[in-house]
């Protein structure tokens, strides 16, 4: 059905669920008057304002770049802020809860899981040189190059709509999933980072790369256009290349020390004083 | 027990190995007419006097005992995993290894056994 065929009223079939109420899910349908350019997200707060304030779920930027409204549309993992009405194209729009995580209450996911593979994969730069990153001096230096390795998956937004289409998300609890995995590849691969040895310890066991099966729903469903199934291929390659002692092991990023002898040009105001002082 | 790095590294080793040794099977099997390779009585490559001729050779008993291993070792550790995926509690999986282990050695030792004897016996004949 094309956008102009799309009738004034669209009709909501959410999938719906009060744990503490009722044990099973109950599904229920809402019209909604439908406007140009009208998001999935849109359409939930009309029926939260207009037919029924007990309908529950997360959101917050409204723009793609919180990641908080990660649902599943028409079967599908989408961000419900990012996903159009006309775009689905359907007069009925079913949603519910991502698949493969526990359920909060209706359209909310417990996240928690997700998030504690996420953190036990340290991602955030790890370095040695614990002065300087308690009292930095300066910037490291990374080329554009060196940038390029990893930058497509700092787009992230943990939205969770890569594991809640990975087929062994569905199954393995043990298995990392794809948004950690993709974390921890894309501080392996920061040239500032050094702390491959130190995520070693969980990657190289089950919770590693080792179960994807590289079905590729996780870089499909990207609402970011991130793709981890590339992200766990080239860590798998990383941590074999390591096995057999092949990895080439990347340059440390170094100090970008300030230049000195050099003079102010006229009209250059001095930069303010530090608001926060160690 | 060993850590999935290592052992899906050998998974793949074994899964080359593999490709490599059902290569020269397909090879000697199916290509026979174009390249007689390891069929020196002539005719099909499964007549007696050419699997016997095979079996006499010690490359043969040692990529049969290498096909042997790595076909086993890549069919139970792809076998492990999908058992894996079903979330088993950890002492169930502990047992799940040692059983496919013990499958493993067990049909390797027979399996290489039957190599050995064919070896020997052609020698003797």
């Amino acid at each position: 059905m094309s956008e102009n065929k799309l009738p004034e009223t669209i009709i909501f079939r959410i999938r719906r669920l009060a744990p503490r109420r009722a044990e099973e899910p109950t599904w229920g349908e809402y019209p909604v008057a439908y406007s140009l350019g009208m998001t999935v997200l849109d359409g939930l707060w009309q029926i939260k304002e207009r037919v029924d304030s007990t309908l529950a779920w997360r959101a917050s930027c409204r723009m793609g770049i919180c990641g908080s409204c990660g649902m599943f549309i028409n079967g599908q993992p989408r961000l419900g802020c990012n996903t159009q009405i006309a775009e689905l194209g359907t007069s009925v729009v079913t949603v519910a809860p991502l698949p493969n995580f526990p359920i909060i209450r209706d359209l909310v996911p417990d996240l928690r899981p997700m998030f504690d593979h996420h953190t036990a994969l340290s991602p955030y730069i790890i370095r040695h040189d614990t002065e300087e990153m308690e009292r930095p001096t300066g910037e490291f230096y990374q080329s554009t190059e060196e940038m390029e390795q990893y930058l497509q998956f700092s787009y992230c937004i943990k939205c969770a709509c890569c594991a809640a289409a990975c087929p062994t998300c569905a199954t393995d609890s043990q298995y990392s999933g794809p948004m950690a995995l993709t974390q921890a590849h894309r501080y392996n691969t920061d040239t500032r980072d050094d702390g491959f040895e130190d995520r070693q310890e969980v990657l190289n066991g089950e919770a590693g790369p080792w179960r994807c099966h590289f079905a590729g729903e996780c870089s499909r469903v990207c609402p970011k256009g991130v793709d981890p199934g590339k992200a766990i291929q080239l860590m798998k390659r990383q941590l074999v290349a390591d096995y057999v002692g092949l990895r080439k092991k990347k340059p440390l990023a170094q100090l970008n020390v300030k230049p000195k002898d050099i003079e102010r040009r006229e009209g250059i105001p001095e930069a303010p004083e530090p608001t926060v002082t160690s | 027990m060993i850590r999935d790095q290592k052992l899906w590294t050998w998974h793949i080793a074994a899964g080359i190995l593999i490709l490599c040794l059902l290569g020269l099977h397909m090879a000697i099997m199916h290509l026979d007419a174009l390249l007689g390779l390891f069929n020196p009585f002539g005719g099909h490559p499964i007549d007696w006097q050419n699997v016997a001729a095979r079996s006499q050779s010690l490359f043969f008993l040692a990529s049969y005992v290498l096909l042997l291993g790595a076909a086993l070792f890549h069919g139970l550790y792809g076998l492990r995993n999908i058992l894996f995926e079903l979330d088993p509690a950890a002492p169930l999986k502990k047992s799940i290894s040692w059983v496919l282990i013990l499958i493993g050695l067990g049909l390797f030792v027979v399996g290489s056994w039957a190599a050995w004897m064919s070896f020997q016996n052609t020698l003797v004949a």
